[in-house]
C-alpha cells in the first residue's frame, strides 16, 4: 500500500504542496492558529470600544488614523477608512466589520480547520493505522481551496468596500445591501468547497483504511468523532453553499432570492425584482449552522476523550454509549435549527416541535459529559498540561451546555433571544470549551510531531491565565444579557438597562485584553519548544492507541511494520498489567 | 415609575411577563442545582483519585447505576419544564390574542433604519392605507391622506404612546431590514420581517414615562441607535388626552425625540 512513498520528494513537494497527511495536518493546525490569534486581535480591538465608548483606541485607533491621510497607498487607506475616524474611534461600522469577521473567522477558518483540518488530517490515519487518507491529493486540494478562502476573507479588509459587516450570519436584506459582502460569499463559497472535499475524504479513509483487527467498536472516540463530524460537514454545507451562491446573485445579478417587493431604504423603494423571502435565508443557514454547532464541538470531545483515558490510566466509561450518544447527537443536530428563529414570527405547532428536539439533542450530550465524569472514578489522574486543559473543558462545556437550555424554550427565548446571554452561552461551548480542548490536543500531540515536548512551566502559566480570564469574559454576559442589553451594540451605555450594567462590560474588556497576555507564554512554548523542548521518545505519554506506536515524528506512510490490532483503545492498568498497558498495536512480524 | 436595574432580571411591569421570569428562574435554579452537585463529585474525584505513591487505577468500570437515574431526572425534568412551563406561555402570547371584546388599541410598528415609526388608527379604530412610494422625509410610513381612513390618524417617531391596563395589539413591520422590537420591561420581542406583518399583544401595569424600546437585531451601521421611548399613561382617558392634543395639531404629528 505504501509503495509509492518511497521516493524523494523534493523541499517544495515535502512540505509546500504536500500529499502527505501529516504535513496538511500541520499547515492546516498553523493557518488556524494564526487565524485564530487574528479574529482575536480584531474581537480585543471591538472590546475597547465596548468598554470604553466613543474613546481614541489606544496604539490601534492612531495608528489606523495616520493610514487616513490622503498620501498613503490605497490599500492601507481603504482598510482605516472602513474602521476608524480621523480621531482614531471605532465607527460603527467598523465595530459592524469587526464583529462579523471576528466570527467568521473564528467558526470557518479558527476552529473547524484547527479541529478537522488539523487534529483530524494529522491524528486519524495514524489512530486507524493508515499510511495516508485515501485521497491524498484531494487532501491537498482542500487544504490550498481553504487557504484561497481565507486570503480572500483577509484581502477584503483592504478593499473600498471594506469586509462584510452584517453578521456572521448575514441575514438578507441588510448583508444584500451592505457593502463587503460579496467577497464574504465568495469566501464562503470556497471554505464550503475544502470542507467538502475534506469530509468525503475522511469518511472513505474511516471506512476502508483500518488497520486489520480495528473494528469500529476498538475505534479510539476521537475518530468516532471525526467521522461523524465528517458526515455532518457533508451534508449541512451544501445547503449553506447553495444559499452563499443565491446571496451573491442577489447582490450582483439582479435576483431577489431573499428580498421581497416594496423596501424603502433611506426613504427610497429599493429597485429589486421582489417576491423573495428573507426568511429562507435563515432556514438554509441554520440549517448548517446548528449542526455547524456539532463540527465544533465533537473533535473538542473527541481531544478530551483521548486526554482523559490516558491520563486517568483507564479505560473510559461508557465507551459504547458515548459512540451511540455521538452518532444520536449527529442526527438531531439536523432536526433543530429553527430553534435560532423563535423570534421570527414563528406559530405553536412549529416551535413545539424544534422546542422539544431540542430538549432531546440534549440528553445525549449530557451522557457523554457524564460518561467522561464518571471516567475518573477509580482512576488515577496524572495532572499533565493536557490533561488540566481537558479537565478544565469538561465544567466550561457544562456551563455552556446547561445555558442552552433556557435559550431552546422558545418563551424564555421573549427575554433572552439577541441579548448577551446568547452571546455567553456559544462562547461557553466554543471559547472556554472547544478551544481548551483544542490546547489539550496541541500540548498531547506536540511531542508526536515535532519529537519534543513544550514546556510544562510555560503551559502551566498558559493554562491558568486562560482558565481564569475565559471566565472573566464570559461570566459577565450572562448577567448582561438577563439585564437585556441587545448583542451587536457598539454602545450600550445609551439604554437605561444597559448602562446599568456597563461595569460588567468593562470586565469582560479587561478580561479579554489579560487573556491576551495569558496567550504569550504559549505563542513562546509552541516556538521555542521545536529547538529547545525535551526532546520526547516515540511514546512519552505511554499511550495506548495507534499513533504512538510510530516512530516519532512519523515519517511519510506512517509506519514501519503493517499493523494489526489486538485490542480495544484504552486498555490502561489492565489486569495483567496493573502498573502498565496494553498497547493497541502489535508488530506483524 | 421609575423601573431599577440590577444584575438580573429588568423588572416586568406586564401581565404575562412574570410567566417568562418564572421560567427563567426556575431553569436557573434547576442549572445551578445540576451544576453544583455535579461539580461536587467532579471535584472529589480530582481529589480522591490523583495520582501518588501507593494508589493505582483501577481497571474495572463502577458499575454507576446513578448515572443513568441522574440521566432519566434530567431528562423527566425537561419534560415538565417543557409542557408544564414553557409552552403555556408560548401558547398564551402567541394564540391568545385579545378579542374584539377586550377592545384592544390596535398600533402599527414600523421598523426602518434606524428608527421605530409607531402608527395609532385613532378614533375610528382603522388604521389608513399605505403604500412604499409615498414614504418620504415628511411621510416616514408612506400614510396615504387621499384615504379617508387616514384622516384621524397619527404617527410618531420613535416614541410609543400606550394607557395602562389596556390590551394593546402591535403590528410590528419593516421598510427596509431586519429589525427586532424589543421592549425589555414588558417582555416584548419580535422581529420585524421585511415583507410581513406580525401581531404581538402585551398589557402594561405601571405607568410612567422612563422606558424604552429597543432593536434587538443587527440592522446596520446605527442599530445602536434605534431605541424609541415609551410613555404610558395611567389611565386611557389621559391617553386620550394626549392623542387629542397631538391630533389636533395636525393631521400627520411627528415627534422629535427630546
Amino acid at each position: 500500500m505504501s509503495t509509492d512513498h518511497h521516493h524523494n520528494p523534493g523541499f517544495i513537494a515535502k512540505y509546500v504542496f504536500s500529499v502527505d497527511h501529516k504535513v496538511i495536518g500541520i499547515q492546516y493546525a498553523v493557518t488556524a492558529l494564526l487565524f485564530l490569534f487574528f479574529g482575536f486581535c480584531l474581537m480585543m480591538m471591538m472590546r475597547f470600544q465596548l468598554a470604553y465608548p466613543g474613546e481614541e483606541i489606544p496604539v490601534i485607533g492612531g495608528l489606523l488614523a495616520g493610514a487616513l491621510d490622503p498620501d498613503t497607498g490605497g490599500f492601507l487607506h481603504n482598510l482605516a477608512a472602513s474602521l476608524v475616524s480621523s480621531d482614531g474611534f471605532l465607527l460603527p461600522e467598523g465595530y459592524n466589520v469587526l464583529g462579523a469577521m471576528h466570527g467568521t473567522i473564528m467558526v470557518f477558518l479558527g476552529v473547524v480547520p484547527l479541529a478537522v483540518g488539523g487534529f483530524g488530517n494529522y491524528v486519524m490515519p495514524l489512530q486507524i493505522g493508515a499510511p495516508d487518507m485515501a485521497f491524498p491529493k484531494l487532501n491537498m486540494a482542500s487544504y490550498w481551496v481553504f487557504l484561497a478562502g481565507g486570503i480572500v476573507m483577509l484581502v477584503s479588509f483592504f478593499l473600498p468596500q471594506g469586509a462584510a459587516q452584517s453578521g456572521w450570519t448575514s441575514y438578507p436584506p441588510l448583508s444584500v445591501i451592505s457593502p463587503g459582502q460579496t467577497m464574504w460569499l465568495i469566501g464562503m463559497v470556497l471554505l464550503i468547497t475544502s470542507s467538502l472535499l475534506g469530509s468525503v475524504n475522511f469518511i472513505v479513509t474511516i471506512i476502508h483504511l483500518r488497520a486489520e483487527g480495528l473494528s469500529f467498536f476498538r475505534l479510539p472516540f476521537f475518530v468516532w468523532a471525526q467521522f461523524v463530524t465528517a458526515f455532518l460537514l457533508l451534508l449541512a454545507f451544501p445547503p449553506l453553499e447553495a444559499a452563499g451562491v443565491l446571496q451573491l446573485m442577489d447582490r450582483v445579478a439582479g435576483t431577489s432570492f431573499f428580498m421581497p417587493t416594496g423596501l424603502v431604504v433611506a426613504n427610497e423603494v429599493l429597485n429589486v425584482a421582489g417576491e423573495g423571502n428573507p426568511l429562507l435565508w435563515q432556514h438554509l443557514f441554520w440549517f448548517l449552522a446548528h449542526p455547524e454547532v456539532y463540527v465544533l464541538i465533537l473533535p473538542a470531545l473527541g481531544i478530551v476523550a483521548e486526554v482523559i483515558a490516558n491520563n486517568t490510566r483507564k479505560p473510559l466509561w461508557g465507551y459504547r454509549s458515548m459512540v451511540y450518544s455521538t452518532i444520536f447527537l449527529g442526527f438531531m443536530s439536523f432536526i433543530v435549527w429553527a430553534h435560532h428563529m423563535f423570534m421570527t414570527g414563528m406559530g405553536e405547532t412549529m416551535s413545539i416541535f424544534f422546542q422539544t428536539t431540542t430538549m432531546i439533542i440534549s440528553v445525549p450530550s449530557v451522557i457523554i459529559l457524564t460518561a467522561l465524569v464518571i471516567s475518573l472514578w477509580g482512576s488515577s489522574i496524572r495532572f499533565t498540561v493536557p490533561m488540566l486543559f481537558a479537565l478544565s473543558f469538561l465544567p466550561m462545556f457544562a456551563i455552556g451546555g446547561l445555558t442552552g437550555l433556557p435559550l431552546g424554550l422558545a418563551a424564555a427565548d421573549i427575554h433572552l433571544h439577541d441579548t448577551y446571554y446568547v452571546i455567553g452561552h456559544f462562547h461557553y461551548v466554543v471559547a472556554p470549551g472547544t478551544l481548551m480542548a483544542l490546547f489539550a490536543g496541541i500540548y498531547y500531540w506536540y511531542p508526536k510531531a515535532t519529537g519534543r515536548k513544550m514546556n510544562t512551566m510555560l503551559g502551566h502559566m498558559h493554562f491558568w491565565g486562560s482558565f481564569i480570564f475565559l471566565n472573566a469574559v464570559f461570566m459577565p454576559m450572562f448577567f448582561q444579557g438577563m439585564a437585556g442589553v441587545s448583542r451587536r451594540l457598539y454602545d450600550q451605555t445609551l439604554y437605561y438597562h444597559g448602562d446599568a450594567v456597563q461595569s460588567l462590560t468593562r470586565m469582560s474588556s479587561w478580561g479579554a485584553w489579560c487573556l491576551g497576555i495569558a496567550q504569550i507564554p504559549f505563542i513562546i512554548n509552541f516556538f521555542a519548544s521545536l529547538w529547545m523542548g525535551k526532546k520526547a521518545n516515540d511514546n512519552p505519554w505511554e499511550a495506548t492507541t495507534l499513533e504512538w506506536s510510530t516512530p516519532t515524528p512519523p515519517p511519510h506512510g506512517n509506519f514501519t511494520t503493517v499493523p494489526v490490532v489486538v485490542c480495544g483503545p484504552y486498555e490502561y492498568s489492565p489486569p495483567d498489567k496493573p502498573d502498565g498497558f496494553t498497547p493497541q498495536m502489535t508488530a506483524n512480524a | 415609575m421609575v423601573p431599577e436595574y440590577g444584575l438580573w432580571l429588568p423588572p416586568d411591569i406586564s401581565t404575562h411577563g412574570y410567566q417568562v421570569d418564572r421560567l427563567i428562574n426556575v431553569l436557573h435554579w434547576f442549572m445551578a442545582l445540576l451544576f453544583v452537585g455535579w461539580g461536587i463529585f467532579f471535584t472529589y474525584c480530582l481529589f480522591k483519585f490523583r495520582a501518588r505513591t501507593g494508589h493505582r487505577a483501577n481497571y474495572e468500570l463502577p458499575n454507576a447505576k446513578i448515572s443513568k437515574w441522574a440521566e432519566v431526572a434530567v431528562a423527566g425534568f425537561e419534560v415538565v419544564l417543557l409542557f408544564g412551563l414553557a409552552l403555556p406561555v408560548w401558547s398564551q402570547v402567541k394564540s391568545d390574542f385579545p378579542t374584539d371584546e377586550d377592545n384592544p388599541l390596535r398600533i402599527r410598528v414600523i421598523g426602518e433604519q434606524f428608527a421605530w415609526n409607531f402608527h395609532y388608527a385613532g378614533p375610528d379604530g382603522i388604521h389608513g392605507r399605505t403604500s412604499p412610494e409615498l414614504m418620504k422625509a415628511d411621510n416616514l410610513i408612506g400614510l396615504d391622506m387621499s384615504d379617508p381612513d387616514a384622516a384621524d390618524d397619527l404617527v410618531t417617531n420613535n416614541w410609543m404612546h400606550i394607557p395602562k391596563n389596556k390590551k394593546i395589539v402591535c403590528d410590528v413591520s419593516t421598510k427596509d431590514v431586519i429589525h427586532s422590537f424589543w421592549i425589555p420591561v414588558l417582555r416584548v420581542k419580535q422581529d420585524a420581517i421585511p415583507g410581513m406583518s406580525i401581531p404581538v399583544w402585551f398589557e402594561a401595569t405601571e405607568h410612567g414615562d422612563k422606558f424604552q424600546v429597543a432593536c434587538a437585531q443587527l440592522c446596520g451601521n446605527n442599530h445602536y441607535t434605534m431605541k424609541g421611548d415609551l410613555t404610558i399613561y395611567e389611565s386611557e382617558e389621559t391617553f386620550n388626552e394626549w392623542y387629542e392634543s397631538m391630533a389636533g395639531d395636525g393631521e400627520d404629528e411627528e415627534e422629535e425625540e427630546e
